[in-house]
């Protein structure tokens, strides 16, 4: 019965994980208005169609820094509670079409104590977790002021921006593009869109009148004029800041992406006789419904502009239903919760192998169990973000990190198929964590589907360079990973000293196992140890071979497009520092200078060369590769850095004292 | 030191680990220092350099502090080569290892080749335009042109590392001595206002009207030094008086010496092609709704009177025109998208790195796989 009990608990968990990734998967109801289906409608932004539902979740990370809007405050701990939020579609409508009510919603994100001081914010706003939200509306004293700071600051270099500075630019940004989203869809002033659609319908052609007669010098009717006038001002101020291009061509013989924002569309209806595009009457008649909160007109109007666009955009509106399909699916977010889950797992495990053996078993299947679902959905995420913008995996620094983590996963659950004593796993699911959330950070920057920049737009160049440089930085995390598991278990724990089975198992493990089934077998002269250096060692070959040919290609592309095969650009020199790297371990190790230990110390500095590489040299800001600019990840290298070498420090200290390694422990390794 | 001592020293594996420690050393600072000193400096500083020298700011002296490129990257070249001449052995399992040291010989050779005899220019063409020149990046040339001769210019071009070395300059086409007073290789020029102001560069020419002032090298990759030379006419007779030349002034300045009518001009130097490009149309096309450049790409016309050739080409990003010697990269073009600038390389040693890619990536593959099938085999005996 207990027997049972330990085999079952994998599973049970496992089925936890599951169930909740198939409730993601089944169609959320909707009652009230149908946002899911206005958050599919396709849009034209950044030079891609994408749907309103994308427009809104990168336009609120960039101002705000969540996809959603919470309406009820709870404390950040209180992860049990599922409080009403306004979901990116929701919020967008809002912008759109009431934007006196998306005025109080706290969004902006300040917490510079200086500049809530400079903008007499005190007292304003909303608290949460030390960061301060301010709606539209608490800043509107202010706006002269950011406007000003803002210029000032816009035209300090960014690598040269004081912390103040820094915040005021993203401030004037997330205005900037508050302020643009408001007239996306129609001017802020209006109420009843439909209603305005009409009239100005009805004034083009005696506006259109007036305005000939007017230039012919004839006499003419001043007030038909003058209201034709007014609408085309209107509309022409609307042209200038709307953001997204939401008018799809009519012509069946327009060219795909000849898009056009609300503003051109209403312009150029009104110069050619007044008659409107479809997709503007529906959108128009959304707009009033949800004005008047007229939920059953709302839905009417959005399903007939879908049903239209059906036949005019079918390839768009797949597009638009697959990437809001995506967005709400957060395949990402999942897979970090359940790589967290895995490696508590996991590092229990191993803690308690020579406690608990057999509990020690199931909580490491737990946590294989778990990580193998987690990499499951960071595959599919990858797939279908390669599928939406029909790329190789790695296009941005964003997508990379994405890449790595999975890459990272996968040599871990192979490693972890070879010795199964929980290393693997937990190297699988802390760095695929850690991507993931450098990942989730660097999202914070706006749409990372952008559109690839000529010289970069070369699928075959993305998939050869990218992918084998990028492998090159997993290995190279596997590795230093595996070199601080090492380090730490080592002189904590006495458990590399154990011995291994055949099939790569804690003998402590084996030996309980096979006392409940009867076997004996024990052909046992592995250490995990030695298994660890030999984990280690091969990694680092991989690393050698991927980072060398991915380096190699990324000249070869370079020679193609810029005409030098190596310019010694910082981005260059950190794939070449890497390179470097592995070829000293490689001969270290041969000449015998280094034996398991040091190879786990050079393991560890690796994680620094490659954290440079990846990260550091495009914080540089200089060469041709500084297009992945960033200023706030500074801090954290240099804190991963120093973490790294104190774990060196600590794999320095004499054997003796690791508790591993400790005179009555047989299993010393070879050297030091 | 005794030869085989010496011999030791150089095959040895220690050597290897401290070469590859010092040239990360090396490529780490190389490129810190890109931030301060821009790329092209530092590349000379740290990467084309046997040492690099410091010494404090300000200070007048600098001593070697550490190795630079060229020499770390020679004796990595001398223990490759000595290593794998004294420990070759045949068979399957070394071949692995030969075929990645050998391709790395090749890529080191070839990058040392690019570096000496690679030689990089620009080609700015506006939609139109004919050329059968090449502009050298960073590189001015002081032309001397006599122009008595309607029908043939004589040029004498003094190149700019002349310029900076040489104080007087004679050569049998010029009846004169240019004298090189000052040269700046970044600089400044203005307009002289009001009658305060500071006093005119040269007593000659256009210098006259103008003030110049010297500026420290730049150091971001997107801009350039703008030379400009304080030049004095030399003649038997005396000075002719003194000349400001730069970059910055388009027309050359006449003077007439023994009644010979010659040109003055500070230019980028030029390197002439036996053919001509004409730049037919140039295109920037963004992604709808944005700025984000999707592509560029110039139609031109190659013409080569020699062998009569006369046909169009396209060049594009990632899509180059390799021609005579030289390849033709889309680099740059002009604000109002009508005119293009290709970048020209003409680097003899270009396919080196191909073959070294090859090369090496077989042999860690085919080395890496041997460790692998016997960890295999080993675990499966085991």
């Amino acid at each position: 019965m207990k027997n049972l009990l330990y085999k079952l608990i994998p599973w049970g968990l496992l089925a936890v994980f599951v169930a909740e990734v198939v409730a993601l998967l089944l169609p959320r109801p909707e009652g009230g208005f149908h946002w899911q289906a206005f958050g599919r409608l396709p849009v034209l932004l950044n030079g891609r169609v994408q749907p309103f539902d994308s427009v809104g979740r990168n336009a609120l990370l960039q101002i705000r820094g969540t996809a959603s809007v919470p309406l009820v405050e709870k404390k950040s701990y209180e992860f049990w509670k599922h409080p009403p939020k306004l979901r990116a579609t929701e919020w967008l409508a809002e912008v759109m079409m009431q934007p006196e009510r998306a005025d109080t919603r706290p969004i902006f994100l300040i917490h510079h104590p200086d500049l809530i001081n400079e903008l007499d914010l005190r007292g304003k706003g909303l608290e949460k977790s030390g960061l301060f939200y301010f709606a539209y509306r608490d800043l509107t004293n202010a706006l002269p002021t950011i406007e000003r700071e803002g210029r000032q600051a816009l035209g300090v270099e960014s690598s040269a921006r004081t912390a103040y500075q820094r915040q005021v630019v993203k401030l004037h940004h997330g205005l900037t593009l508050y302020h643009r989203l408001k007239y996306s869809l129609q001017p802020e002033e209006t109420r009843d869109f439909a209603a305005e659609l009409h009239a100005f319908q009805q004034a083009v052609p005696p506006g259109m009148a007036a305005l000939r007669a007017q230039q012919a010098g004839q006499p003419f009717d001043q007030a038909a004029f003058d209201t034709f006038v007014g609408f085309l001002q209107a509309y022409d101020h609307l042209m200038r800041l709307a953001y997204p291009l939401i008018v799809p061509p009519t012509a069946a013989t327009a060219p795909r992406d000849d898009w056009r924002n609300m503003g051109q569309a209403l312009f150029e209806a009104g110069m050619h006789g007044g008659e409107l595009a479809p997709a503007i009457s529906w959108l128009a008649a959304a707009s009033s419904a949800y004005a008047q909160n007229q939920p059953a007109a709302f839905n009417a109007a959005v399903s007939a502009y879908r049903d239209w666009l059906e036949v005019q955009a079918s390839r768009e509106v797949r597009k638009g239903r697959a990437e809001f399909f995506f967005n709400n699916l957060q395949p990402f977010l999942h897979a970090l919760i359940m790589y967290v889950c895995a490696f508590v797992l996991a590092a229990g495990a191993m803690l308690t192998l020579r406690l608990w053996p057999r509990g020690s078993e199931t909580l490491r299947r737990s946590a294989f169990y778990i990580a193998v679902l987690a990499l499951i959905v960071h595959t599919a995420g990858l797939l279908l973000r390669m599928w939406l913008e029909r790329r190789p995996p790695v296009t941005n620094l964003y997508s990379s990190a994405i890449f790595i983590g999975w890459a990272v996963a996968v040599l871990g659950v192979v490693l972890e198929r070879v010795y199964r004593v929980g290393i693997g796993v937990a190297a699988a699911a802390l760095i695929g964590f850690m991507t993931l959330i450098i990942a989730h950070n660097l999202a914070l920057g706006g749409d990372t589907m952008e559109m690839m920049r000529a010289v970069l737009d070369s699928n075959f160049w993305l998939t050869s360079h990218v992918i084998t440089i990028t492998l090159g930085y997993a290995g190279m995390y596997v590795a230093g990973f595996l070199g601080i598991v090492y380090v730490l278990v080592g002189v904590s724990t006495p458990l590399l000293g154990l011995r291994l089975t055949a099939e790569g198992q804690a003998e402590t493990v084996a030996a309980e196992r096979d006392s409940l089934s009867g076997g004996a077998s024990l052909a046992t002269t592995n250490t995990i140890h030695k298994a660890l250096g030999r984990m280690v060692y091969g990694t680092i070959c991989f690393a050698a071979l991927f980072s060398f040919v991915g380096t190699v290609l990324g000249g070869i592309w370079a020679d193609q497009s810029w005409g030098r095969f190596w310019g010694w650009d910082p981005k260059e020199n950190g794939a070449l520092l890497i390179v470097l790297w592995c070829a000293a371990i490689l001969h270290a190790r041969r000449g015998g200078w280094i034996r398991e230990r040091g190879l786990m110390n050079m393991a560890i500095f690796g994680n620094i060369v490659t954290a440079f590489s990846w990260f550091g040299v495009n914080m540089l800001g200089v060469g041709l590769h500084s297009y992945g600019f960033m200023e706030a990840g500074f801090k954290w290298i240099v804190i991963f850095a120093v973490s790294q070498v104190a774990i060196i420090a600590l794999g320095l200290l004499p054997l003796n004292w690791w508790r591993s390694f400790r005179r009555d422990n047989a299993a010393l390794p070879a050297g030091g | 030191m005794s030869l085989d001592r010496l011999i030791a020293f150089f095959t040895s594996l220690k050597l290897s680990v401290v070469t590859l420690v010092l040239a990360m050393l090396l490529v780490f600072f190389g490129t810190l220092a890109q931030v301060e000193r821009g790329l092209y400096q530092a590349q000379h500083e740290f990467f084309r350099s046997f040492l690099i020298y410091w010494g404090p700011p300000g200070a007048a002296w600098k001593v070697p502090v550490f190795p630079g490129g060229y020499l770390i990257g020679g004796v990595m070249l001398i223990n490759l080569l000595a290593a794998h001449l004294r420990y070759y052995r045949t068979g399957w399992k070394h071949l692995g290892l030969v075929m990645i040291h050998f391709g790395l010989v090749l890529l080191l050779l070839g990058q040392l080749a690019t570096d000496l005899l690679s030689v990089e220019s620009t080609l700015h063409l506006r939609e139109g335009e004919t050329k059968n020149y090449t502009v050298v990046d960073r590189r001015a040339e002081l032309a001397v042109v006599d122009v008595t001769d309607a029908q043939h210019d004589r040029v004498v071009a003094i190149p700019q590392r002349v310029l900076e070395h040489q104080t007087a300059i004679t050569h049998p086409e010029l009846p004169f001595t240019v004298r090189v007073q000052r040269f700046m290789a970044n600089s400044t020029v203005a307009n002289r206002r009001g009658n305060n102001a500071a006093p005119p560069a040269s007593d000659q020419g256009a210098g006259a009207q103008l003030t110049v002032q010297e500026l420290p090298r730049v150091t971001a990759m997107d801009r350039r030094d703008v030379p400009s030379a304080l030049i004095e006419i030399g003649t038997p007779a005396g000075s002719q008086g003194t000349w400001l030349v730069s970059e910055f002034i388009d027309q050359p300045q006449r003077f007439t010496w023994q009644g010979r009518h010659y040109e003055l001009s500070l230019r980028q130097r030029r390197d002439y092609t036996p053919h001509s490009l004409t730049l037919l149309e140039f295109r920037h096309d963004k992604y709808p709704g944005t700025e984000i450049p999707k592509n560029f790409s110039s139609r031109v016309r190659l013409r080569h009177p020699q062998t009569g050739e006369d046909r169009e080409v396209l060049i594009y990003m990632n899509n180059p025109l390799r021609y005579g010697g030289a390849t033709y990269y889309q680099a740059s073009f002009d604000t109002d998208n009508q005119g293009t600038i290709l970048q020209v390389v003409r680097n003899p040693g270009w396919l080196t790195p191909y073959v070294a890619c090859v090369l090496v990536s077989l042999g860690l593959i085919w080395q890496f796989s041997l460790h692998l099938f016997n960890f295999l085999r080993q675990r499966r005996v085991g």
